[in-house]
């Protein structure tokens, strides 16, 4: 591993070495490090570029890290990762993509198609970073597709955070919970330059007493633009949410676009948006503890952004 | 320490809010500005603070002139504002806005020392981010809780009253009473209520953009309060209007 390759690594996962554990890094379409542990069984699809990993029911706090790293122009990677999760397991998979293209004009993308199984009462938390680098024209292409289907009991909850340097980036998760399964997202996102954003959600809430969370925020600065779609059904006695709050600055633009539909007459659903420029009573306030105005600024994005 | 000379604020179209203010407060001095809704206290306090500047007149700060600087320049001089209506913040936390305030990334312990000092149980707090989640008494308390932790040579609170209940008012009255010990800093709370009329060692009221006494609890309390001819007078005006 280069050390472009060992700097995105650190930056989407917090890894300076191998971890302990189950583990899979991928660098420019390729596996370069593997490991599988007595509960995590990491293996290679036979069929398609991705792997499956698989939880033995019952496996208590491990975590599993499978990063994907992109660390040179050209690239263009699309992997297909499956994670089956036994029945009362309770784990934290640590993903996340890291995608540079130095100082070429080619860019380079990666397309992760994730698909997470949850057994009965199992419980997931899912944290995943994207980072873009490079000071060419290239552009950092992430568009990644996750489906969860989640069976009685079990509970997701996935944060996912895009902080700088993506170009572009089309984000499509889709869910389906059983009876008293739960899931909450929450989302981080931040665009400058002309980088583009879309971030789409679409939840089947089939099961009774099933809930999802689904909070977004999100800065766009310059000229970037963001698209927020939530699209959250309500077949049963069930309860949805969906936040999206986004700070516009410079001349970004942000749209929100809420679907909610009760199928049911007991599936309860809201839907929140807020879109503005920072609050000027919010900059005055932090002024007169002493911050510049600039200072002001970074903190509150910041604390938005936390 | 403080001297606003001939301060006045006029906004395009509109009556005059501040009219040709003149008013010195000197150090280790706890000072109460009342008077009636509209009569520019808030105004006058903004203008202290910088979040507004005035249309006329002069401000000094310890022999400087500041008038044409900025919100930050006075924060960092030694003013401190506390707003009528704390800001809330989605993300922030009260630990964060503490080590904002005191200007030095404190220990949950040091920050705690802050909330307990405005009766607030810390381990509840400390950790809470300064959105809606918070009571209007609550992020009040908090809000104080910054000017405490900031101890500037002033300090002015906007009505730190407002939506305290009775209980903790009283002893909010003893955080004021505690931060008056010191012989450098001075206070100035804008408020209505009798209990901090009573304990301020000068008592201004202001009228219509102007003040219109000034003096001791003994002399102005009484007439303040204990109004012989309401109808004539400008203080009781607005409360036989409501």
């Amino acid at each position: 591993m280069n050390d472009i390759a060992k700097k995105l690594l650190k930056e989407v996962s917090g890894l300076d070495e191998m971890p302990k554990g189950a583990y899979n890094i991928r660098e420019n379409s390729k596996t370069v490090s593997r490991q599988s542990s007595e509960n995590i069984e990491i293996v290679s699809k036979e069929d398609k570029s991705g792997i499956d990993i698989i939880v033995k029911p019952n496996t208590k706090s491990e975590n599993v890290f499978i990063p994907a790293l992109v660390s040179c122009s050209g690239v263009h990677d699309l992997v297909y990762n499956d994670f089956f999760i036994g029945e009362n397991a309770d784990i934290t998979i640590i993903a996340g993509c890291g995608v540079s293209t130095g100082d070429s004009c080619d860019g380079s993308e990666h397309n992760g198609i994730h698909r997470f199984f949850l057994g009965k009462n199992s419980k997931v938390r899912y944290v995943e970073k994207h980072i873009g680098e490079g000071t060419g024209t290239g552009k950092r292409v992430i568009d990644p597709v996750t489906e969860v289907i989640q069976e009685e009991g079990s509970y997701m909850e996935m944060e996912t955070t895009q902080i700088k340097g993506v170009d572009s980036t089309r984000r499509f998760t889709t869910a389906k919970l059983k009876d008293g399964a739960k899931l909450v997202i929450k989302e981080k996102l931040m665009t400058h330059g002309e980088q583009f954003a879309e971030s789409k959600f679409e939840v089947d809430m089939d099961g009774e007493d099933s809930s999802v969370n689904l909070i977004s925020r999100s800065v766009a600065r310059d000229y970037s633009r963001q698209t927020f779609i939530s699209k959250i059904n309500g077949n049963t006695r069930c309860m949805g949410h969906s936040e999206c709050d986004a700070i516009i600055m410079d001349h970004g633009v942000v749209s929100a676009i809420p679907e909610i539909t009760a199928n049911s007459l007991d599936a309860t659903l809201i839907h929140e948006a807020a879109i503005g420029k920072i609050a000027g009573d919010q900059m005055i306030k932090l002024m007169t503890l002493g911050l510049t105005e600039g200072e002001a600024e970074a903190k509150i994005i910041d604390g938005f952004l936390n | 320490m403080l001297k606003l000379e001939n301060i006045s604020f006029e906004v395009e179209n509109e009556k005059e809010i501040l009219k040709d203010v003149n008013l010195t407060i000197e150090k280790g001095k706890f000072i109460a500005i009342t008077g009636p809704n509209g009569g520019g206290k808030s105004t006058l306090a903004r203008i202290i603070s910088g979040v507004l500047k005035p249309t006329k007149g002069k401000i000094t700060f310890y022999g400087e002139d500041i008038t044409d600087l900025s919100i930050t320049d006075r924060a960092q001089r030694g003013i401190s504002f506390g707003f009528q209506q704390p800001v809330r913040f989605k993300g922030i936390t009260v630990h964060d806005l503490i080590n904002i305030a005191k200007g030095e990334d404190l220990s949950v312990m040091d920050a705690s020392h802050f909330l307990s000092e405005v009766g607030l149980c810390a381990k509840d707090y400390i950790h809470r981010e300064l959105n809606d989640g918070l009571s209007g008494g609550e992020i009040k308390r908090i809000e104080i809780a910054t000017i405490i932790a900031r101890n500037t040579k002033l300090s002015i609170l906007d009505e730190p009253e407002a939506g305290i209940d009775l209980w903790s008012f009283n002893h909010l009255i003893e955080v004021f009473m505690k931060m008056h010990q010191s012989k450098e800093n001075s206070i100035v709370i804008i408020s209505h209520q009798e209990r901090i009329l009573d304990v301020a060692d000068e008592i201004i009221a202001m009228v219509d953009g102007a003040i219109v006494k000034r003096g001791a609890k003994e002399s102005v309390l009484p007439e303040l309060l204990h109004c012989e001819d309401p109808k004539n007078c400008l203080y009781c005006q607005d409360i036989l209007e409501a």
